[in-house]
């Protein structure tokens, strides 16, 4: 049967590409506002820990353009702008935390006004000793929360005695900006009772949350809409709520309205990135390449506030063992306080720090022991549900203990080492079929020749597989909503909670109800998401998009078309469920009636044609402070095979190849997929490559532009790139079996770092311990300490 | 600062603005003249966002000042497809899934609908270093490269 234009799983192109090809998609900064709108900038601290002495803004105030200047002075109650913690002041309250802190907001009649007058201050600091480095933050014991978070499973001396090869080092990993092409930016407008805004946001609730709370008003008195973002990563999750929120404070005060962003360099010395972290670690093999015990210490760089970091640090913690089953594991995690920038949500969430450690293991045992790293992975990937049996209804919270240790040869199911059962992994297959596709072996053997001939240039190639868990941790975050309407002429409108950051979601979400209707995804009018429309929505992270609000609005839509059935079931005098809705038709007792002449007929009978959905997210059962349970309802799996070349005279290197292989269930939109697989794992690989982040001694971030700051550029793609899907649909009920995909193989880049390290192998002995990101200096560095041990 | 008078022409229609001396052209375009196709995503001429063409010439608008535009042909995102008629670059980034968040699309295809016009026939590498200064942070650029090809193939009646 041919597939129906809009119905699940068909490669339709983004549901606003016709909009962005012409340049007519409005993002928040081509909004036209009112002429008497105000412009905002903040005025920021230029020292990375201080009180504040004086502050003299006579220049300021006085400048051009200038309307209205605020400091934490100008409130009772310093508005919050923190996600959680409520650390956050919108504007410095006497003390400066980081440099790039906003001191001081300006209000202008032109962008370009309020940048310039907010560097007309004169700020008079007492400077206190900055804490900069998670050294300097251990040592003197600034940390969130009040030591570090253990979690561990089986015995480690007993785990190590079985050990045949220990391994032990410490990793650097460097942290990662966004750099999502539109930068932040909000625009406010007073209303009758309260405030309407325009954020370039993943999580509209909390703007209207945060707004709310600093105009003293009522959430039902704020209105956010959020139509589409010019790239989010997790940047936009909570990093938006100062410009909201500073946009809602002017334009109350004013009665104007008020649009702020930030320019890149403010953008780039304001808002967090990914955290970056020491790992360090120790971990043995048995003669079969088992590990048999692993420990590791996370040493997370958080920043000056506590943001998005706890949940980051635990997910890092999750992921600790990637792929594999490990009896033996300790895992130590430092939450760790300095005068830097915030670090919060990137792509990840912390999951990729922690496979990155499990991936440097396997390096560093194979490099050890002489093997290939896929002979260790495959002697510890978490094994195959044994005879595909159904999944089991309870969440699995097995006590850690020696049991697990043999599950394996027994046939069970393996847990991680926070209790939750591995019933869907895939990895052995999924890795073997990758490596026969792109021909793994016979290449590998190819560039040990090609190399032995080569003085200068090295080439090199490593797989890394992925097991990546899908649910917000926090696990009451796991529900969205939706608001489905059909008009009486048969159109259909969708609302939901997720938000456009270009990954395709509306498109999805549309084919979803799509499907359930018989109609084609032209005929679902997408609108954004909007707080006066589906409230109390999570945040679009987690990967969770099309999972939760996919389910949302089927849900919604299913409802409406049961009515219709019903009422033709009525009228024609059949069961309801024998009514079937294709093709843009109605088949009922033999007869096949237009959608919309089915819907005018249900609003004439005065029956509603509009609902609500809601989902929840089913299994999860999460004990953060234990460890145990089943934070995820499923895992996402992938593999990627990475061919590099080094020029050892320099340190110049370049990806040659990348072959992947990515689950994504049974995709809605395999078109969209592959678009999020293929811009994961170049932005993966960008992280641990070319993305360097360079504070000087003082705390201030010298790498603010894309000049100095190098996100991969079209040149740097990989020469061949090969990407397939892995169709199996999921075991647990998502909406069209499909899995989450945009995060998970944003961890198929670290192919690209283990590459890196494997054709260093080929300048001597000593094991390259390479950090990240693999600069060319990095990379030349680390030819050195092959040679010579 | 006192503003200046400008005469121009922008995708084929005469345009007069005013604009300080100090003002670059994108800010022209976007603020003054409702044109927002062009984005801005540094203002420092990195990443190609703001890419128009100035007398045929592909420019970074965000270094050039509004008042160069005095006498001169610009052409923007907004004029490429002819009326509902979109240029095949257009077509073959939809029909390709080249874009996602999409703030990248309209400088990459303006960038490489310059190309093709000097060169028809580029390799993967020409387009691939053509297109070096259009930063893109979510497609991965491979699609990018597929759409441009098969673009330039279907310009030079090969499909
Ligand atoms: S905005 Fe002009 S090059 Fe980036
Ligand atoms: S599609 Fe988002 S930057 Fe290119």
């Amino acid at each position: 049967m041919r597939k129906q234009a809009g119905a699940l799983g068909a490669a339709l192109p983004h549901d606003s590409a016709p909009l962005h090809v012409t340049g007519r998609a409005p993002y928040v900064d081509d909004l036209k506002l009112p002429g008497d709108a105000l412009h905002l900038a903040f005025g920021l601290s230029t020292v990375a820990h201080a009180e504040i002495e004086a502050l003299d803004l006579s220049a300021v105030r006085a400048a051009p353009g200038v309307v209205l200047v605020l400091t934490a002075q100008d409130f009772d109650h310093v508005p919050d702008v923190s996600p959680v913690a409520g650390d956050e002041p919108l504007l410095a309250d006497g003390t400066v935390h980081y440099l790039g802190q906003a001191v001081f907001l300006v209000a202008a009649t032109s962008h370009l006004a309020a940048r310039k007058a907010a560097r007309l201050a004169k700020v008079t600091y007492r400077e206190r000793p900055a804490i900069l480095t998670v050294e300097e933050a251990l040592a003197a014991g600034s940390r969130f929360e009040t030591g570090p978070i253990t979690w561990a499973r089986g015995d480690l001396s007993t785990g190590f005695a079985a050990a045949k090869t220990v391994v032990e080092g410490e990793m650097e990993v460097g942290g990662q900006e966004h750099f999502y092409l539109e930068g932040q930016v909000a625009a406010a407008i007073p209303t009758e009772d309260g405030v309407q805004v325009m954020a370039s946001t993943q999580h509209p609730t909390e703007i209207q949350h945060k707004v709310a709370h600093a105009l003293h008003l009522p959430m039902a008195a704020v209105r956010v809409e959020m139509r589409r973002m010019g790239g989010g990563f997790g940047g936009k999750e909570s990093q938006g709520n100062a410009l909201a929120v500073a946009c809602a404070v002017v334009a109350s005060r004013t009665g104007r309205p008020a649009k702020m962003r930030y320019d890149r360099d403010d953008d780039m010395m304001i808002t967090g990135k990914r955290h970056d972290l020491k790992i360090r670690y120790r971990a043995g093999c048995d003669a079969q390449g088992r590990i048999t015990a692993m420990e590791v210490v996370h040493l997370m760089r958080c920043g000056w506030s506590q943001d998005l970091s706890l949940a980051v640090a635990d997910r890092a913690m999750l992921h600790a063992d990637n792929a594999y089953f490990i009896p033996n594991i300790r895992i130590e995690s430092h939450r760790l306080k300095t005068n830097t920038q915030s670090a919060t949500a990137y792509r990840g969430f912390g999951g990729p720090q922690g496979i990155v450690g499990m991936e440097r293991i396997i390096d560093h045992l194979a490099h050890a022991t002489g093997r290939d790293p896929v002979a260790i992975m495959q002697a510890n990937f978490y094994a195959e549900r044994p005879g595909g049996s159904p999944a089991k209804a309870s969440p699995g919270v097995s006590p850690p203990g020696p049991q697990d240790i043999s599950a394996k040869l027994k046939g069970e199911v393996q847990t991680t080492q926070y209790g939750m059962e591995v019933e869907d992994s895939v990895s052995g297959r999924l890795v073997g079929k990758l490596l026969a596709d792109c021909d793994y072996h016979a290449r590998k053997a190819a560039i040990a020749e090609w190399n032995a001939g080569s003085p200068v240039l090295k080439r090199g190639i490593a797989v890394t597989p992925v097991k990546f868990g899908i649910s917000f941790t926090l696990t009451f975050l796991n529900q969205a909503g939706a608001l489905v309407h059909v008009y009486q002429d048969g159109s259909v409108h969708l609302s939901h909670g997720g938000t456009e950051m270009g990954q395709g979601l509306n498109q999805k979400v549309a084919q979803v109800v799509a499907e359930v209707f018989g109609l084609s995804a032209r005929d679902i009018q997408i609108t954004a998401a909007d707080t006066g429309k589906v409230p109390n929505t999570s945040a679009t992270a987690a990967s969770s998009g099309s999972d939760l609000n996919g389910k949302a609005a089927e849900a919604a839509a299913l409802t409406i078309r049961a009515r219709m059935a019903e009422f033709l079931a009525g009228k024609y005098g059949v069961a309801a469920d024998t009514v079937r809705f294709k093709g843009g038709e109605v088949l009922v007792a033999g007869e096949s009636h237009a959608f919309a002449r089915v819907a005018e007929w249900v609003w004439q009978a005065r029956i509603s044609l509009s609902s609500t959905g809601f989902y929840a997210t089913p299994k999860i059962t999460w004990d953060r402070v234990r460890g145990q349970g089943r934070p995820f309802l499923y895992f996402a799996y992938g593999a990627a095979v990475t061919e590099v070349v080094i020029d050892t005279l320099t340190g110049e290197n370049r990806i040659l190849r990348t072959d992947i292989l990515h689950d994504c269930g049974r995709s809605l939109n395999p078109a969209l997929d592959i678009g999020q697989v293929e811009g994961a794992y170049v932005q993966g690989a960008g992280w641990l490559t070319t993305e360097e982040l360079v504070w000087d001694a003082k705390g201030r971030l010298a790498t603010h532009a894309p000049s100095t700051y190098k996100i991969p550029a079209v040149s740097d793609r990989p020469a061949i790139f090969n990407v397939a899907l892995w169709t199996e649909p999921n075991q647990e009920d998502t909406v069209g079996k499909s899995k989450a995909v945009g995060e998970p193989p944003f961890n198929l880049g670290i192919s690209a770092l283990m590459a890196l390290s494997h054709a260093l192998s080929f300048c001597g002995t000593a094991y390259p311990a390479l950090d990240a990101p693999a600069t060319a200096e990095r990379v030349l560095m680390a030819v050195e300490r092959v040679r010579h041990g | 600062m006192k503003s200046i008078q400008v005469s121009t022409t922008i995708n084929g229609d005469p345009v007069e603005f005013l604009c300080t001396p100090d003002e670059p052209l994108l800010d022209v375009l976007r603020n003054r003249l409702g044109l927002t196709g062009a984005k801005e995503g540094c203002g420092t001429g990195d990443c190609g966002a703001c890419s128009v063409t100035v007398n045929g010439r592909l420019v970074c608008s965000c270094l050039v000042l509004g008042v160069e535009a005095e006498g001169a042909q610009i052409e923007t995102i907004e004029g490429m497809a002819q009326g509902e008629t979109l240029h095949p670059l257009q077509r073959h980034f939809i029909e390709k899934a080249a874009l996602q968040c999409g703030v990248c699309t309209p400088g990459i295809l303006v960038a490489a609908k310059s190309l093709l016009e000097k060169n028809a026939s580029p390799t993967d590498e020409e387009v691939r270093y053509w297109l070096a200064g259009n930063l893109c942070r979510c497609t991965g650029y491979d699609k990018i490269i597929e759409a441009v090809q098969s673009a330039a193939a279907e310009m030079r009646g090969e499909v």
